[in-house]
Parts: structure tokens; sequence; C-alpha cells
């Protein structure tokens, strides 16, 4: 030990070892008996302090019209917006003239989940979701097709509103 | 009733030292899930309760894990010590149990049968014996894995354990001065007579208390693994069953420290405010009674430690060196001159200690012990180096205002 070490002592009131441990000792017996905050995480996924925010932003979703046909245009604003470049987007036209997406493909493994796809869309066709499970044997499980992004059941994510920031 | 001899003697020597080591590995498995839900429960978590019912069959599936998981072998490991290690650090752990009376003496056809692996009349020595070899696992573990951390531990472990051994046996001293016998049996029955040792030598019981946490390498005394510094202490680089026999020495002796606190100082398997439990005749329910009665007792003291683990912080290592030498040492010493003057003083020819022996040590002690704390309380001896700057910074004051 270096003689030099400087501290500054404290009254011996505030630096008892045995009073401290003792206190530290009835502190975490009181902990023992105290309600668990654990969420037990397959079974229960919300709690009532706890649920998943409605702006999560998690696996994509494609909006359908009442026609059933996905509200996509091709107009091809997603894969110019996407940062991870993970949409695959070929165009086609049908006989009035109507683009549809011949092939729209979302790569989940690739995606960052930043929500630019769902803002930029101007047929609010492409969301985000508030979903987190997804597990898949392989890497090609992965790649979303279109019949497989407009079966999504779960909700859409809100993204963030610049009118309500703190999403109140 | 005779105790048992012979031929018969051999077999069920045999029978209780498979039956004492499955108990043990019982107790230590189940043990391994107390302190994670312990631990769990104190942090206001749930802790692992997926396994079987409330995650009772956790330590099976850790168990089965550490069977089938890789047995890693560090390429510039000598081979030979890090291989022997874990037994040596086992084997001890497992033996030290051998001489803790459990229960009542046990009628069988063939005889009475003590509740007790091996009645040595030696008892607390052999303890004292083997439980100092357990040390040659750790500081083998330590250098023979060729890692600087595992060394670091293992050259810890040996300090720690060197000193605290001296408390340990010297703490011990008073009881046995006291009960006027080293047989744990004797000492159990002596308690039975008069009055739990915790009472008249309550000071050796904290100080035996103590040193027992620094020997079981558990916190706030577990520098020889101390994971925030040392990785894993000198069972870094150990995996799957070797690691598993580490973690189950460490269990075994803390299972054996707290049998053995609760025969020196509370009573043994005693029932307390009742005598018909240490009377003849021997009967298969007063076996059975005792036997619940020991294992309550032991089982606090290991909840204890999982206790104090989750509240008390690590020691710096000159705090832990401080702490044995310049406190539990001289203390234990004193106290041994102390109830050595007292046995003395106090004895009267053909009468053993009683009751009454008992309360007037007791009294002494509380007297004793208000210093004792106080003394230990007021930062004057664990202060280390902040005690050591606030000293000098008053001299230089002083100096200066002269």
């Amino acid at each position: 030990m270096p003689i030099t070490v400087k501290t500054v002592g404290r009254p011996t009131t505030e630096s008892s070892y045995v009073r401290a441990a003792l206190h530290g000792m009835a502190l975490t017996f009181k902990h023992l008996l105290q309600p668990k905050w654990t969420m037990q995480y397959p079974e229960e996924k919300s709690s009532a302090t706890w649920t998943i925010s409605s702006r999560y932003r998690g696996t994509h979703r494609m909006a359908v019209d009442e026609t059933g046909k996905a509200k996509c245009v091709a107009c091809g604003l997603c894969p110019q917006v996407c940062p991870a470049n993970c949409i695959k987007l070929i165009p086609g036209e049908d006989e009035q003239g109507n683009r549809y997406p011949l092939v729209y493909e979302i790569d989940e493994f690739r995606c960052v989940f930043c929500g630019y796809c769902q803002e930029v869309c101007p047929e609010e066709a492409i969301h985000l979701g508030v979903h987190y499970e997804n597990a898949e044997y392989g890497r090609e499980g992965f790649v979303y097709d279109l019949k497989r992004l407009m079966a999504q059941p779960h909700e859409m994510s809100t993204l963030w509103d610049p009118a309500d920031p703190k999403g109140e | 009733m005779k105790w048992v001899t012979g031929s018969a003697f051999v077999y069920l020597s045999a029978v209780k030292i498979l039956a004492v080591f499955g108990l043990l590995m019982l107790i230590i498995a189940f043990w391994t899930l107390v302190e994670r839900r312990g631990a769990a429960f104190i942090q206001n978590r749930l802790g692992p309760n997926r396994v079987g019912p409330g995650g009772l069959f956790q330590p099976v599936a850790d168990g089965l894990k550490n069977f089938f998981k890789e047995e890693t072998l560090p390429p510039f490991a000598d081979r030979a010590l890090f291989v022997l290690a874990p037994m040596m650090a086992f084997i001890p752990a497992f033996l030290t149990f051998s001489v803790v009376p459990f229960a009542s003496p046990l009628p069988t056809p063939w005889g009475l049968v003590r509740m007790q692996v091996a009645d040595l009349p030696i008892g607390f020595l052999f303890i004292l014996a083997i439980s100092s070899l357990g040390v040659y696992g750790f500081v083998l573990a330590g250098w023979s894995a060729n890692n600087k951390y595992a060394l670091l531990g293992g050259l810890r472990g040996s300090a720690q354990l060197v000193s605290y051994e001296i408390a340990m046996g010297l703490s011990a001293v008073a009881v046995l001065v006291f009960a006027g016998d080293i047989s744990l049996n004797v000492i159990v029955a002596r308690q039975q007579a008069s009055v739990w040792f915790v009472l008249p030598l309550f000071l050796a019981f904290f100080l035996f208390l103590v040193a027992a946490f620094a020997e079981t390498n558990r916190l706030p005394f577990d520098l020889p693994e101390a994971e925030s510094e040392l990785v894993a202490g000198y069972h870094t680089e150990y995996s799957a069953m070797k690691f598993a026999m580490f973690y189950l020495a460490e269990y075994s002796n803390m299972v054996t420290a707290s049998g053995l606190l609760v025969c020196l100082f509370f009573g043994g398997w005693d029932i307390p405010f009742t005598s018909w439990d240490n009377t003849a005749p021997w009967t298969v329910w007063k076996t059975l009674a005792t036997f619940v009665a020991f294992w309550a007792k032991t089982l606090f003291f290991l909840l204890l430690y999982v206790w104090v683990r989750w509240t008390v912080p690590r020691f710096r290592f000159d705090q832990l060196m401080d702490l044995g030498w310049k406190v539990l040492l001289p203390t234990a010493l004193g106290y041994v001159i102390f109830i050595a003057l007292a046995t003395w003083a106090l004895e009267v020819p053909g009468h053993e200690f009683g009751v009454r022996e008992g309360l007037i040590l007791a009294a002494a002690n509380v007297v004793l012990g208000y210093f004792f704390f106080r003394v230990l309380d007021r930062n004057r001896v664990l202060g280390g180096p902040a005690n050591r700057g606030r000293k000098l910074w008053r001299a230089s004051a002083a100096r200066r205002r002269s």
C-alpha cells in the first residue's frame, strides 16, 4: 500500500462496518419478501405496469384494400429510401394502366427496422408491425414475400407522431 | 442396548457412508437451486422456475449439462495437476463431514448405531487437518492452468485459507476448553447437559462464523474467485465436470461448516428445552426427530450464507488480511486465555459445567462483546489506507496549528 494515499477522513458513525452490514442484511431480507417484478415471458407478454408500445417497429405488414388486394402501387419509393437495401420490388402494370408489384420481397434479416418505408409510402401500404417473435430454421425463412406480408396478423406500428412526440 | 461391533459394524458403516454421501449430494444439488432462487428473490426476481415444479429439477438439468459439456484442457496447462486439482478440492470437502454427528443413535437388530460416519475421538482435529488439505486443490488449480488470473486466484486462496484456518481453530479451542473434550459427540452431549455453547461462548461463535465464511470462499471473502476482478479465479480454465467438482466442493464445505457451527455452538442434534431426545432408551422416532432438528439448524446457517452473499460486498485483499491477522487472531487468542481462566475459576472438582456456569459466562460475553463490537465498528481496524490517511492528515494538521 503506497503511503502517499490521501483520503478524506469520514466521521466514525458513517464508516462503521458492523452496523452497515446489519443494515444491509435487513434491507435484503425486506427485498426477499417483496413482490417480484419478473414477467414470465412466453406465457405473459404484458402486465399491468408494462405493455409493448404501439410505436414498436417490428416485422413488416402490407395493408390490403377492400377487395383483398395489396394497397401497394409499386411506386418504388420504399426500395429507394431503404438504408439497408432489403426491399426487392419488380413493378407490373395491368390493362387499365394500374401499377402493382409483380414481386415484393422484404429480407427481414437485413432490415434495420428504421421505419422509413412506412413513412415514405404514399398509399400507406407497407407498415412496420408491433411484433418481435420471428424465429426461423434458416435464412431463407426471413425473406417475406408479398403474400406473407399481407397475411401478417399483428398490429401495425404507429411510428413516431410529430404532433404527439411523447405518445400521450 | 449395546453399540454395534464386529462385521455388522463394517457393513453398517459402509451403508452410512453411502447414505451420508447421497444426502450431502442431494443437499448440495438442492442448495445450488436455493442459492439462485434466493439471489433472485433478494433482487426482486423469480429465478430459475422452469424445470419441474418451482424449478425443483434445475439441479438435475445443470448436472446433465455438466456431464455432456466439453472438457477443455488449456494447451500450456500442466496436465497431471490440472486433472488432479478438482479431486484434491472435492475429496477433503466431502471427507470432513464424516465426523459430524447428525442424529441420536439409531437402534438396529445388531445394536446401537451412531448417526455419524466415523466416531473419531479426535473429531475436531480431524476436521481441521482434512479441511486445510482442500487448499491444495485451489492452489494446484490456479498453478496448473497456466493462466494469470487463475494463478492470482490460487495465491489469494492459499493466503486466505491459511490465515483464517488459524482464527477458526483458535476460536474453536475455546469450545474445546470449555467442553473439556475434542470429540464432537462429547461436545454435543455437554451442550445437551447444560446450555448451547453459543451463550457462554458467543464471541467464539462470532469469530468461528466469520472464519467459516472465509474458509468456504464465500462472499464477502470470495477473493479466490472474485468474478469481477479475476474472471473466475482459480477455476477460470475449468469446464464441465471438473468445474462442477469445484462447485460441489464449495457447497460441501458450506454444509460441513454449517454442520460444525451447529455441533459446536447450537447443540448439534439437540432439541431445545427438552431432554427426552438425548436420553436412552433410543428409538427410531428420536433419531428421526433429532435428525430433523440438526438439519433445520444446519439449513438455517446455509441460508445465512446465501443471505450474506447477496448483501455484503467483497473485501479488499488488504482488508481481508487485516481482519484475519489483526482482529480475528488476537481476539481469538485473548478469548482462549479468558475462557481458560474462567474455566479454571469456575471449576469445582467432581462437578461438570452446567447451566449456572454457562449463564455466568454468557454475562461475561455480553461485556466482552460490547467492547469487541465497539472497536470493530469504530473503523479503527478495518479502515485500511483511509484510516491511515486520516491519521496522517490529523497529524499534519496538528503540526500546522502549532
